[in-house]
């Protein structure tokens, strides 16, 4: 079986049942990609196929086909991903198990919509993060899609970028 | 790959360079992000405590090592589970140390190290919100004195007094002379200098700090945005096998038998260990492979008397436990009962909270590899020391010969610490397979289901009001399991157990109650079942903070007063209490009037030595609630990061908003009935109001950060929903009255 993974072309010998998540994992050797359910409610597994997030814990690696997956790890290059750099600068994430997944999701939105509201944001943002990053997350997406300025989410929470070291 | 070097172990610097280079170049590894140089390090490092230039870099003293490039280490012996201890503590060493914050790097002492070095770096456990303030004083005291001698060895070098040199950032200067050198170039000196008194420091005062108390940007960050940070289930070591473990899913449930025929020749399948009298594992090369050969694993069990417990039986144990007569009580001011029943009015409630499960987003796992007479584990865990006693416990080794790396953990929320079951589970399974590391990874049905979960509990509250509405005596009667039963039954005495009435205690430091009425009696009555329980992020405040703060609101409504003044009149006794309370009363305008249909609701309780205040704002239609926004005051005496303790405010409102409105966990037939967060659903973003929190430090005390803000979430929001709904809430989670979050 092949599996098209960040542009490379794998040649696995897996179940054709095997979850895509584990053949992502345990297989290819991308761990980024996390397990956090199985059963595809909390998002952390989330991957692009064909440029559309998908939750890999529940998709069988035989389904996939020929389509091209993407996962975090090439979600950019060096960080550079306007999304990874709202995340940095505002410290989005707080243990961060769950932000490859909220990345990818924030991601993908920004694609469909490039100034999302706060109710597309709402409908879009259905990763699960038990740490309570919500409210960074959202401050990340106005961020990264330009709407909000670095400077005047930071000044909420009594900072600016030059206090903070 | 880039080398994040946060975090890095302890180990010469050289050698851990060749490690990681000759592992990537020579062993055939998986090459992908996922790799932790940590890892490899920690793989191949070998601890020799008689070595003493061991690290390379000049340690200063335990806390500070620094290399010829002015990179400081700062060792961290708390865990990171994303609350950002690393962070703060790094920030007060730096504080004192004067050295260059963009030059701070930290590393992870390790529970092995620290024995053999008669343990230097003080106890690893991180729970109880006392990651900074349990430490703060001895890391401080470590940075002074590394700097102090540092200042020294360039004063020796020079031949200079050591009143003629300022640092600043790492930088010395010779006054007089305007000669400058830096730490890198000082430190090896340093390091063979008699260290000052700990005790002869005198330490900055927090006012003045420039570095502490600043809302620096996290260290650890720029690795959860893609992917390379490993966590303890992404760790890949040479030739390491992996297992799912299924105990028996009746808690007290014995194993009687498995058909190992059945899966032995499913692929992957390395062999099935029994670890304990009811649990077993698969292994196999994968955890896939292993958890689905787990899965089809026919297996027989001894139920055992639990399998008769229903979740209506233990509610009516409960129930039955607020109507027993007997020596109960905690506090006693006064006769209570007497002044209650002899009062113009009575006002009376009984509440109920349910069962809650951690559900830490990384699963519980652990990784053993056993050589010979020695074990190493790598773990995402609380409590580092815990972790080492579990794993020398379980392979019968003593301590010496055990070492344990922590890995920073997806989550915590108190599963990770007191409870080494994980730990304990990996090392049975790695005896099994001598010299491969074995990597366990319960499922998350698996952890769902073997969880120490938040304690039950209901509450029988009892207030008299005079005819001015002011309370003549309060009755608290608390009924439901004990954590302190499996965990520290030493701290039951006579049967009673104080910690289950967190905050309700007398004095402080830990969680004074901020009332002073003028009886008062609270009561505990234990009543243990067969289901586990533990420390779920702010414990025993969290029921105790709803049982206080909504029957506070059902009194001020009985007495005809507002909530905040019925409170204040109370507080006068409790000054940081009331701080907070009027300073959330402030920032939430609570004195303005609301947009028609918008509520509001007050709570404010103590804990983890810390004052919290919370104003809460919802609209009810149709018996959906939409909380629209939650304002927090919070006294913790110093705030080390005040950007990230706003962060640890916003997650305590995920937890407990969660906690008041989704499913709960419930017992059927013995065992836990929510397999996964299909049924136990967790907060999600579009229910998340906005949060503002106004910090109010009272700079002479240092208290918790991560949980005592918890405790105030949920009857913020249940008063600002009576308040709407005109009548009051007792039975959590609300969907018990008919009311369900937007």
């Amino acid at each position: 079986m092949q599996l098209t993974v960040n542009g490379k072309i794998h040649n696995i010998d897996v179940e054709p049942t095997m979850p895509l998540l584990w053949a992502i994992r345990e297989v290819v050797g991308l761990t980024g990609t996390k397990y956090g359910c199985g059963v595809a409610q909390c998002g952390a597994c989330t991957v692009y196929l064909n440029g559309e997030p998908v939750r890999s814990c529940s998709l069988p690696v035989s389904a996939v086909g020929t389509a091209k997956i993407t996962t975090i790890e090439a979600l950019s290059k060096n960080n550079t991903h306007p999304v990874q750099q709202a995340w940095i600068a505002l410290d989005v994430p707080q243990c961060g198990y769950c932000q490859s997944g909220q990345v990818m999701a924030a991601a993908a939105l920004l694609k469909k919509i490039p100034k999302p509201t706060d109710a597309d944001i709402d409908s879009a943002m259905s990763n699960l993060c038990r740490c309570g990053t919500y409210q960074k997350i959202r401050d990340g997406i106005h961020v990264a899609s330009g709407q909000k300025k670095l400077a005047e989410v930071l000044a909420q929470y009594d900072a600016s970028p030059s206090t903070r070291g | 790959m880039t080398l994040n070097t946060v975090d890095t172990p302890l180990v010469n610097s050289s050698r851990r360079d060749f490690i990681i280079k000759g592992t990537l170049v020579g062993g055939g590894l998986m090459l992908g992000v996922g790799v932790l140089p940590e890892a490899f390090a920690q793989a191949g490092a070998t601890y020799d405590p008689n070595t003493p230039t061991r690290y390379g870099d000049a340690e200063v003293n335990a806390w500070v090592s620094i290399k010829p490039d002015d990179t400081v280490f700062i060792r961290v012996a708390r865990s990171e589970m994303g609350q950002g201890t690393r962070t703060g503590l790094a920030q007060l060493v730096t504080e004192e140390l004067e050295c260059n914050w963009r030059k701070v790097k930290t590393q992870s002492a390790t529970p092995g190290q620290s024995l053999a070095r008669k343990r230097v770096w003080g106890e690893h456990g991180t729970g109880g919100s006392r990651g900074i303030r349990i430490s703060e004083d001895y890391v401080r005291r470590g940075a002074a004195a590394a700097r102090i001698m540092l200042v020294q060895a360039a004063a020796n070098q020079w031949n200079v007094p050591v009143g003629e040199l300022k640092v600043d950032k790492g930088v010395i200067t010779h006054l007089p002379t305007g000669r400058k050198t830096t730490y890198g170039k000082v430190a090896e000196l340093a390091s063979t200098l008699t260290p000052p008194d700990p005790k002869s420091i005198v330490l900055k005062d927090p006012r003045s700090w420039k570095v502490a108390g600043q809302p620096y940007a996290r260290l650890d960050t720029a690795d959860k945005v893609n992917g390379s940070k490993v966590y303890g289930i992404d760790l890949q070591l040479p030739g390491m096998l992996c297992a799912s473990v299924k105990s028996c899913p009746v808690f007290g449930g014995k194993l009687v038998s498995y058909d190992e025929a059945k899966i032995s020749n499913l692929r992957g399948v390395k062999g099935i260990v029994k670890i304990d009298d009811s649990t077993v594992a698969v292994v196999a090369d994968t955890w896939w492979h292993a958890n689905t050969a787990l899965n089809a694993l026919p297996i027989i069990w001894d139920e055992g008397k639990g399998a008769n417990t229903s979740q209506d039986g233990i509610n009516k144990t409960l129930r039955d436990g607020l109507d027993e007569q007997g020596d109960f009580w905690q506090r006693k001011v006064g006769d209570a009962p007497e002044a209650i029943m002899s009062s113009t009015k009575k006002v009376e409630a009984i509440y109920f909270t349910p069962y809650r499960a951690h559900v830490t987003m990384e699963p519980m796992n652990a990784t053993v590899k056993i050589s010979g007479d020695r074990a190493e584990a790598w773990v995402p865990t609380q409590n580092g020391e815990g972790s080492h006693a579990a794993l020398s416990e379980a392979t019968g080794l003593p301590l010496a010969n055990c070492e344990v790396y922590k890995l920073d953990s997806g989550c915590g929320l108190g599963r990770r610490g007191s409870t080494q079951d994980f730990t304990t589970y990996a090392a049975k399974v790695a005896q099994k397979f001598p010299g491969v590391p074995v990597k366990v990874i319960w499922s998350r049905e698996e952890d769902m289901t073997q969880d120490f979960y938040h304690p039950i509990a209901m509450a029988k509250m009892t207030a008299g009001l005079d005819a001015a509405g002011n309370v003549t005596g309060m009755h608290i009667k608390v009924s439901g399991p004990s954590i302190n039963a499996r965990a520290a039954p030493h701290n039951i005495k006579n049967g009673k157990d104080e910690r289950q009435l967190q905050g309700f205690y007398e004095k402080g430091p830990d969680a004074q109650l901020g009332y002073t009425f003028p009886s008062l009696l609270t009561e505990y009555v234990m009543k243990n079942t067969h289901v586990p329980v533990g420390p779920w992020r702010g414990v025993n405040t969290n029921q105790n903070g709803i049982f206080m703060e909504c029957f506070m609101d059902e009194c001020a409504k009985a007495a005809g007063k507002d909530p905040v003044q019925f409170r204040r009149a109370l507080m006068q006794n409790h000054p940081k209490h009331l701080g907070v309370l009027n300073a959330v009363a402030k920032k939430a305008e609570w004195d303005k009037p609301l947009p028609a249909g918008t509520y509001r609701g007050v709570a404010q309780f103590m804990g983890y030595a810390s004052y919290s205040a919370c104003v809460a704002e919802v609209t009810v239609q149709n018996n959906v609630v939409k909380v629209n926004r939650l304002v927090f005051a919070l006294d913790a005496g110093h705030i080390v990061n005040p950007y990230l303790a706003r962060e640890q405010i916003e997650g305590s409102v995920a937890m407990a908003l969660g906690a008041i409105f989704l499913p709960e966990i419930t017992v059927e037939k013995g065992r836990i009935k929510q397999q996964n967060l299909d049924t136990y659903p967790l907060l999600k973003l579009s229910s998340t109001p906005r949060i503002e929190t106004v910090l109010v430090p009272t700079y002479d005390f240092w208290g918790g950060v991560g949980e005592p803000t918890i405790c105030v979430v949920g009857p913020a929001v249940a008063n600002a929903i009576s308040a709407a709904i005109g009548r009051p809430v007792r039975n959590f989670p609300l969907s018990k009255e008919n009311l369900s979050l937007a």
